[in-house]
C-alpha cells in the first residue's frame, strides 16, 4: 500500500507515459489526472468522450452496446431485435445480468437474442423485407410481447435499410410501439453515444404515446431511472422507496416494462441512478413534463441515507417521518455489518476502472468499510462525470479516463492497491499479479449491491476477496526466480 | 499459352462502355482470343449482345435464390455466348436499396474461388458502373485483378471531367499494384475536332488515344437485335473499327501510371478547343432578371 504526494502522482503520470510516441503522450497526458479538490470544473484537469487512440487497448464498447446492452435490453416484454449478422445479439445476449420476473419466452424475453442474422445477399438486396419478416414472425411465435425494438448493427448504417418506414408500418400492422433505434457501433467514441441515441428513441417512439390517458396518480409516484437491476440491484432499491411510502411507477430498465415508461411521464419526481446513461431522457422529461430529478446514490449506508433524505425533503412530512423510521430501522442492521467487517477491511487501498455511475457512486461504499479508493476512471465518461468525481475522490488520488490496458497496469503495480475493482477483461491479469480483483461490472455473478440489502452483499463480497489466503500464496512468475533464490540461501 | 490480361473499361455513365465492351470483344474472339466478361453493374447490361437476351441472371440473384454465394456453382452463373465468350454478370440490389458495391465484391470473390479464370482464358474484361462511388465498384482494379485499365470517353465536357477523375483513381490504386492507365476509347459523339481533343487529353494523362471509334448507326441496329457489329454484319465498316480496336488492344504495351490534370488545366484545354467558353467572372450567381437589367 502506498499514499503518494501530488508530485509523485504527476510523476507517475509522466514516468508511464514515458513509453508512448511523442503524439500519443500528448493525448494520453490529457486523459490522466491527479485529483484536486479544490478544482471546480474537471475540464481544467482532464479530456474525456474522446476517440481512443489505436492499438491501447482500450475496454471500451460501441454505440449498439450503449443501446441494445444497456438501456433497452432490460425492458422484459419487449422482442429486441438485434438487426444484422448475428455476432452482435449472440455476444451481448444475458450477459449484463438484468434480472426480471417473468416466464422468458411466453410474457418476457430478456436472456434470449432475436436477430436478422444477415448474410450476403441481405447486405446486398438490403435488409428491410427480411426485418419485415422477421416482425410477422415475432408477432405469431411471441404473441404476448409488448413491443419490438430494432437496434441497428453497423451494416445498417452503410447500406442504409429504412427500418424506420419497416418499423412504423409494422406498427400498424401488429397494433404494439415497434421503435427503430439507429444505434449503429461506428457511431460515436463508445458506447455513450448509443445511451444518447436509445434515450432520444424512448423519447420519440414511446413516451407522448399516453399523453392524455387516463392515469390514477397518487402524490407519492416516482419513476426509478438509470437502475439496470444488475443481480437485483433495481428490486433492494425499490423496498426502501416503497417503505418511505412513495410508489415506484417505473423502473428504467432494470425488470422494466415498456408500459412503465409510457407511464413515467405521469409521476412526480425521477429518481436518477445512472446519470450517463439516462440523463438525456431526465432532461427531457424535466423540460416536457416538468418533472424534476435527483441524482441519488444507493451503495454504502451513508451515501444511503444522504439520498433517502434528499429524495423526501420532496414529499411531505408523512414522508420524511417514515424515511427517518426507515434509517433507523436498518441502523442496526448496518452496525452489525461494519462491526463484523470493518476490522478486516479497514485501510485496505482500492483501485476502481469501471463505466456508467459505479466509479464515483462506489466509493461511500468501500469509504463505510474503511477503505479508502486511491485511483479511479471511467470508460465512457464525460466531464460532467468527472465535476461529481473530483469531490468524492481524496486529493492527489489517481483519475485515469478511458484507461489503456499498459497504463492501468503500470499504475497498478506502482500504487500496490490491495484490490481492484474493475471487469472480466482485467480481472485475470489482475489476480495472476496476486491482487484480488472483484468485477464491478456484473458484481461478479453476485449482487444485489443497491440499497441496506445491497450492502450487506458488498461487504461480504469485498471480505471474501481481500481475506482470501490464496493471494498470500501465490508467487507471481517474475517474482518466481527471486523466490527461488531466498529459498536456496536460506 | 500467353499470360491471362485482365482489362477492366471505365467511363461516365451513358458514353457506351457495354457496347464498346461487347463490340471489342465480339472481334476479339472472332480472331480466336478466349474472353470472358464480367459485368459488375446492378443493371446487369453487360452482355446481352454476346447472350441475346435481355439480361443475364446474375451470381446475386442466384445466390440470394440458393440461400447463399456459396451454394452455387460456377455452370449456374456462367453463360457462353457468341464466339465462345464466358459472361457472367454480378448483378445488385435495385437502385434505393441495399449495397452494389458489396455485391460486385461477392461476385468477383466468387468467381476467383471457383476458378472462373481458367487457363485457356486470353482476356477478361470487367464492365464497370460509370461511376466508382465506393470501394466496391474499384473492385476489379484491386491487388491481382485487373491491370489494364482502358477509359471510354467522347469530346464532351463531362466525360472529360469523368475520364480524368478515374485517371486520378487509378493513381491510387497503380501506386499500391500494378494496375495501370492502357489508354482512352473515343466514342465518337460526332463533336468537333474530337479526335484531336481525345488525343490532347489523352497526351496529358501520359497515355494515348488508342481508337477512335466513328459514330454509325449501324452499332443502334446490331444493337436492336441484341447483337454485337461483327455478328450482325461482319462486312461492315463499322466491324472493321473494332477489329482494329482489337487489334491495337491485343499489341498494346503501352501501360502507365496516369498524370491526372487539374482542373484548370482541363478547362483551359475545353476553352482551347472551344468546347467551353471563357469565363465571364461578372456573370457568375446572376441571375436572369438581373442580367437583363
Amino acid at each position: 500500500m502506498t499514499t503518494l504526494s501530488r508530485e509523485e502522482t504527476e510523476a507517475l503520470i509522466a514516468e508511464v507515459l514515458e513509453v508512448y510516441p511523442e503524439k500519443a503522450q500528448k493525448d494520453r497526458a490529457k486523459h490522466l489526472a491527479s485529483n484536486d479538490q479544490t478544482v471546480e470544473q474537471s475540464k481544467k484537469c482532464i479530456t474525456s468522450n474522446r476517440k481512443s487512440l489505436p492499438g491501447v487497448m482500450t475496454i471500451r464498447g460501441c454505440a449498439y452496446a450503449g443501446s441494445k446492452g444497456v438501456v433497452w435490453g432490460p425492458i422484459k416484454d419487449m422482442i429486441h431485435i438485434s438487426h444484422g449478422p448475428v455476432g452482435c445479439g449472440q455476444y451481448s445476449r444475458a450477459g449484463r445480468r438484468n434480472y426480471y420476473v417473468g416466464t422468458t419466452g411466453i410474457d418476457t424475453f430478456g436472456t434470449m437474442n432475436f436477430t436478422s442474422d444477415f448474410q450476403e445477399k441481405d447486405i446486398v438486396f438490403g435488409g428491410d423485407k427480411k426485418l419485415a419478416k422477421l416482425i410477422e414472425e415475432v408477432e405469431q411465435l411471441f404473441p404476448l410481447h409488448k413491443g419490438i425494438s430494432v437496434q441497428s448493427e453497423c451494416p445498417i448504417g452503410l447500406i442504409g435499410d429504412d427500418i424506420e418506414s419497416v418499423s412504423k408500418k409494422a406498427a400498424a400492422a401488429i397494433d404494439k410501439p415497434v421503435v427503430p433505434v439507429r444505434c449503429e457501433g461506428f457511431r460515436g467514441v463508445s458506447q455513450s453515444l448509443g445511451h444518447h441515441i436509445a434515450n432520444d428513441a424512448i423519447r420519440d417512439w414511446v413516451l407522448d404515446k399516453r399523453d392524455g390517458a387516463a392515469f390514477e396518480s397518487t402524490p407519492y409516484d416516482v419513476a426509478i431511472i438509470g437502475d439496470y437491476n444488475i443481480g437485483g440491484d433495481a428490486w433492494a432499491t425499490r423496498i426502501l422507496l416503497e417503505e418511505m411510502g412513495l410508489r415506484v411507477v417505473a423502473q428504467w430498465s432494470g425488470d422494466g416494462t415498456i408500459a412503465e415508461m409510457m407511464n413515467t411521464p405521469k409521476v412526480k419526481l425521477n429518481l436518477l441512478h445512472c446519470y450517463r446513461s439516462m440523463n438525456y431522457i431526465s432532461r427531457h422529461m424535466e423540460e416536457k413534463y416538468g418533472i424534476p430529478y435527483l441524482e441519488y446514490n444507493f451503495f454504502g449506508p451513508t451515501k444511503i441515507i444522504e439520498s433517502l433524505r434528499k429524495i423526501a425533503a420532496f414529499f411531505d412530512d408523512s414522508v420524511k417521518e417514515k424515511t427517518e423510521a426507515v434509517i433507523a430501522r436498518y441502523k442496526p442492521m448496518m452496525d452489525e455489518i461494519i462491526a463484523k467487517y470493518k476490522p478486516r477491511l479497514e485501510g485496505k487501498k482500492v483501485m476502481l476502472y469501471v463505466g456508467g455511475l459505479r466509479p464515483r457512486h462506489v466509493i461511500g461504499a468501500y469509504e463505510d468499510l474503511g477503505m479508502e479508493v486511491i485511483g479511479t476512471g471511467y470508460e465512457f465518461g464525460h466531464n460532467d462525470d468527472y465535476d461529481r468525481t473530483i469531490k468524492e475522490m481524496g486529493d492527489a488520488t489517481l483519475l485515469y479516463d478511458d484507461v489503456t490496458g499498459f497504463e492501468l497496469e503500470e499504475f497498478v503495480k506502482r500504487l500496490k492497491p490491495d484490490m481492484v475493482g474493475s471487469g472480466i477483461k482485467e480481472k485475470y491479469i489482475f489476480q495472476k499479479m496476486g491482487i484480488p480483483l472483484r468485477q464491478m461490472h456484473s458484481w461478479d455473478y453476485s449482487g444485489p449491491y443497491h440499497g441496506y440489502d445491497g450492502f450487506a452483499i458488498f461487504a461480504r463480497d469485498m471480505d471474501i476477496a481481500l481475506s482470501n489466503p490464496t493471494f498470500k500464496n501465490l508467487v507471481p512468475p517474475w517474482k518466481k526466480v527471486a523466490a527461488e533464490e531466498v529459498k536456496k540461501a536460506a | 499459352m500467353a499470360k491471362l490480361r485482365q482489362c477492366a473499361i471505365y467511363g461516365k455513365g451513358g458514353i457506351g462502355k457495354s457496347t464498346t465492351t461487347q463490340n471489342l470483344v465480339a472481334a476479339l474472339a472472332e480472331s480466336g482470343k478466349k474472353v470472358m466478361i464480367v459485368g459488375c453493374d446492378p443493371k446487369a447490361d453487360s452482355t446481352r449482345l454476346i447472350l441475346h437476351s435481355k439480361a443475364q441472371t446474375t451470381v446475386m440473384h442466384l445466390a440470394a435464390e440458393a440461400g447463399s454465394v456459396e451454394d452455387l456453382e460456377l455452370e449456374d452463373v456462367l453463360s457462353v455466348g457468341f464466339g465462345g465468350i464466358k459472361c457472367v454478370e454480378s448483378g445488385g440490389p435495385e437502385p434505393g436499396v441495399g449495397c452494389a458495391g458489396r455485391g460486385v465484391i461477392t461476385a468477383i470473390n466468387f468467381l476467383e474461388e471457383e476458378g472462373a479464370y481458367d487457363e485457356d482464358l486470353d482476356f477478361v474484361f470487367y464492365d464497370v458502373l460509370g461511376d466508382v462511388v465506393c470501394g466496391g465498384f474499384a473492385m476489379p482494379i484491386r491487388e491481382n485483378k485487373a491491370q489494364e485499365i482502358y477509359i471510354v470517353c467522347s469530346g464532351e465536357m463531362m466525360a472529360m471531367y469523368a475520364a480524368n477523375n478515374i485517371a486520378k483513381g487509378i493513381v491510387k490504386y497503380a501506386n499500391s499494384g500494378s494496375v495501370r492507365l492502357a489508354g482512352l476509347i473515343c466514342n465518337s459523339r460526332n463533336t468537333d475536332r474530337e479526335d484531336e481533343l481525345i488525343m490532347a487529353l489523352a497526351s496529358r494523362l501520359g497515355t494515348t488515344m488508342i481508337h477512335f471509334v466513328p459514330r454509325d448507326n449501324a452499332v443502334q441496329h446490331a444493337e436492336i437485335r441484341r447483337m454485337t457489329m461483327v455478328e450482325y454484319d461482319p462486312k461492315h465498316k463499322q466491324s472493321d473499327e473494332y477489329r482494329q480496336l482489337a487489334s491495337k488492344i491485343v499489341n498494346n504495351t503501352n501501360f502507365v501510371i496516369p498524370t491526372p490534370i487539374e482542373m484548370e488545366e482541363l478547362e483551359e484545354l475545353l476553352m482551347e478547343f472551344g468546347i467551353m467558353e471563357v469565363e465571364d467572372e461578372s456573370i457568375v450567381g446572376k441571375s436572369a432578371a438581373e442580367l437583363a437589367a
